[in-house]
């Protein structure tokens, strides 16, 4: 590298400091918020609390329909991360090395549906927009009786989870040779128990990254979850909402709820900081 | 890898598809008979034929929303896209504050969505937001809940601070993914920076770039939470994309036809585009 290219690299880390200075910015803002009174808040602009108050969060932490709302968030978040891996891996595992639809050798040149359409079609359901199937799904479980529960968000949470979580494991599975599967049924190995024992641990990471992945956008998606529930499973996403109507009344309310929210997020993002990177490139996603 | 011809996969991709029929073919087909016939309540619905789908691609509502949706999806392309490699190619390749930028930096990515809009609400209110405060102080006029231009700057302002994270992930993980031998090759054929970007990270980076591209398109495309809870499509319907414009239709109108012929044209469009980088994808792959 020439001399000229090595002067800038010694400025390089400015770019990734200005970046996140800007990502924290709002972050910071939102917890100067949580920390003052109602007053000061309507009061006018400043930079840090003066009357520096805890009032908001221990609303929220008292209140069960406050609180509540991050119980039942975790809970079908949880579900549906459990529910979209476990159906993902056999899924995955037939789409990284079975051909199993059209395409077989005397039509290969009439090839016209293959596992590849049956792949891409699942992926289309990532495309779908929640807000065409939101009236649908209100119905659909309604009618199922499943209306207001905890199954019914991380059954509809599926749609966009259950894809994705296909996607990324057949990345990871497509990673591991073919001969570990050959050599372990040679050594006499059933198809559950080399799946189980040998299989899954091999692609331990990527199934770490799949939850990670089903975690965030079913932690983070509220149009669904907010039209599939009423009282006894709403999730904190919906219970914030009451507060967005009566603007700057509850603002402190409003923030301090949301800097709860970021909390879940971050403990998450630092159990699995050393995969993101790795994980990223390997399952292609 | 060459695969084997076997129906034995039918029993493991089933769980899934069963799933899946559930929470897609199910709600589909109720838009589908939504969009083809007309009810006056009572659940008394009469067969209208292709009505509706006439009635939103003439109307100028319908065209007002896609075009704002198509400028708001190319301009945060065109800035994250180039954005996140950039930072990716600035980030530390290993040690202790690789891991600090990560985190720091995926943040954004775990906070749920209508947070994300009451964040930035409260960041960019004029009077008391670091940012309005800041952009008035320094001089300029702004008001996002008045001006059109203002929510504009706004809601691409919070989608590049939500969702270039997700590209300087992926290009991160695709630079991750190349052998030191390269970049001491290159060192010793004396190239220079922009070379070693343009012959040896830009090309291992590609297939990273284009999930990046794919979900990037998918995702803001059909956005929806975040705009609401910040402008509310508001002021007027200068910020209101597809998926605000068809809440509007179904929920708050109830226009449930004219709505779910919006839905089936608007999810078209996303998968004609996806079928189109997909298959752009795949060959690739093969080749």
């Amino acid at each position: 590298m020439s001399a000229h290219s090595a002067g800038i690299a010694r400025f390089k880390w400015l770019i990734p400091a200005t970046y996140i200075l800007f990502l924290m910015l709002p972050i910071y803002w939102l917890l100067n918020m949580s920390f003052k009174t109602t007053n000061e808040i309507l009061a006018g602009f400043s930079w840090w609390p003066s009357d520096f108050t805890v009032d908001s969060y221990v609303i929220i932490l008292t209140d069960p329909t406050w609180y509540m709302g991050y119980v039942n968030a975790i809970i079908y978040v949880t579900l549906n991360t459990v529910i979209s891996v476990a159906f993902a891996l056999p899924a995955a595992y037939a789409f990284s090395r079975y051909r199993f639809l059209g395409d077989n050798y005397a039509f290969s040149r009439y090839r016209f549906l293959g596992d590849k359409h049956l792949f891409f079609w699942l992926l289309t359901n990532r495309m779908a927009p929640p807000a065409v199937f939101a009236l649908p799904f209100l119905q659909l479980y309604s009618a199922l009786g499943l209306f207001d529960t905890h199954i019914a968000v991380a059954l509809a949470h599926c749609l966009f989870n259950i894809p994705l979580a296909v996607w990324i494991l057949e990345g990871f599975m497509s990673g591991v040779p073919k001969e570990i599967d050959e050599t372990a049924y040679v050594d006499g190995y059933s198809f559950p128990k080399f799946f189980v024992k040998i299989f899954m641990p091999l692609i331990a990471s990527g199934i770490g990254v799949t939850a990670f992945f089903c975690f965030m956008f079913s932690w983070v998606e509220m149009l669904l979850a907010k039209t599939l529930t009423s009282v006894a499973a709403k999730p904190i996403v919906a219970t914030m909402t009451r507060t967005a109507s009566t603007s700057g009344y509850e603002l402190g309310l409003l923030a301090a709820a949301g800097v709860l929210t970021i909390i879940p997020g971050a403990i998450v993002i630092y159990f699995v900081r050393n995969y993101i990177a790795k994980g990223f490139a390997l399952g292609r996603v | 890898m060459n695969k084997t011809w076997n129906n034995r996969a039918w029993f493991m991709v089933l769980p899934v598809l069963l799933i899946v029929a559930l929470n897609a073919v199910i709600p589909l087909m109720t838009v589908v008979n939504y969009s083809v016939q007309e009810t006056f309540g009572n659940n008394l619905f009469f067969f209208e034929g292709t009505k509706w789908f006439e009635e939103v691609l003439a109307s100028e509502r319908f065209h007002a929303a896609l075009g704002r949706q198509i400028i708001f999806t190319m301009t945060i392309l065109a800035i994250q896209i180039p954005l996140g490699v950039i930072i990716a190619l600035a980030m530390p390749k290993s040690g202790v504050w690789a891991s600090v930028c990560l985190v720091l930096m995926a943040l954004p990515l775990l906070i749920p969505w209508n947070v994300v809009g009451a964040m930035w609400n409260i960041f960019a209110l004029p009077d008391i937001g670091l940012l309005g405060y800041g952009l008035n102080w320094l001089g300029f006029s702004y008001n996002f809940t008045q001006e059109a231009g203002d929510a504009w700057f706004t809601i691409i302002l919070m989608d590049v601070w939500h969702w270039t994270s997700l590209v300087v992930l992926l290009a991160y993980a695709g630079l991750q993914s190349i052998d030191n031998a390269y970049y001491q090759a290159a060192r010793i054929d004396g190239a220079s920076t922009w070379s070693v970007f343009r012959h040896i990270q830009l090309p291992k980076m590609k297939n990273v770039l284009i999930i990046a591209v794919l979900l990037r398109f998918m995702d803001s495309f059909m956005i929806y939470t975040e705009p609401f809870v910040l402008t509310g499509g508001g002021p007027g319907n200068s910020t209101t994309l597809l998926s605000i414009d068809l809440v509007k239709a179904a929920l708050g109108e109830f226009n449930l036809g004219i709505a779910a012929a919006m839905s089936i044209i608007y999810f078209l469009m996303t998968l004609l585009v996806c079928w189109v980088f997909y298959t752009y994808t795949m060959k690739g792959d093969e080749a």
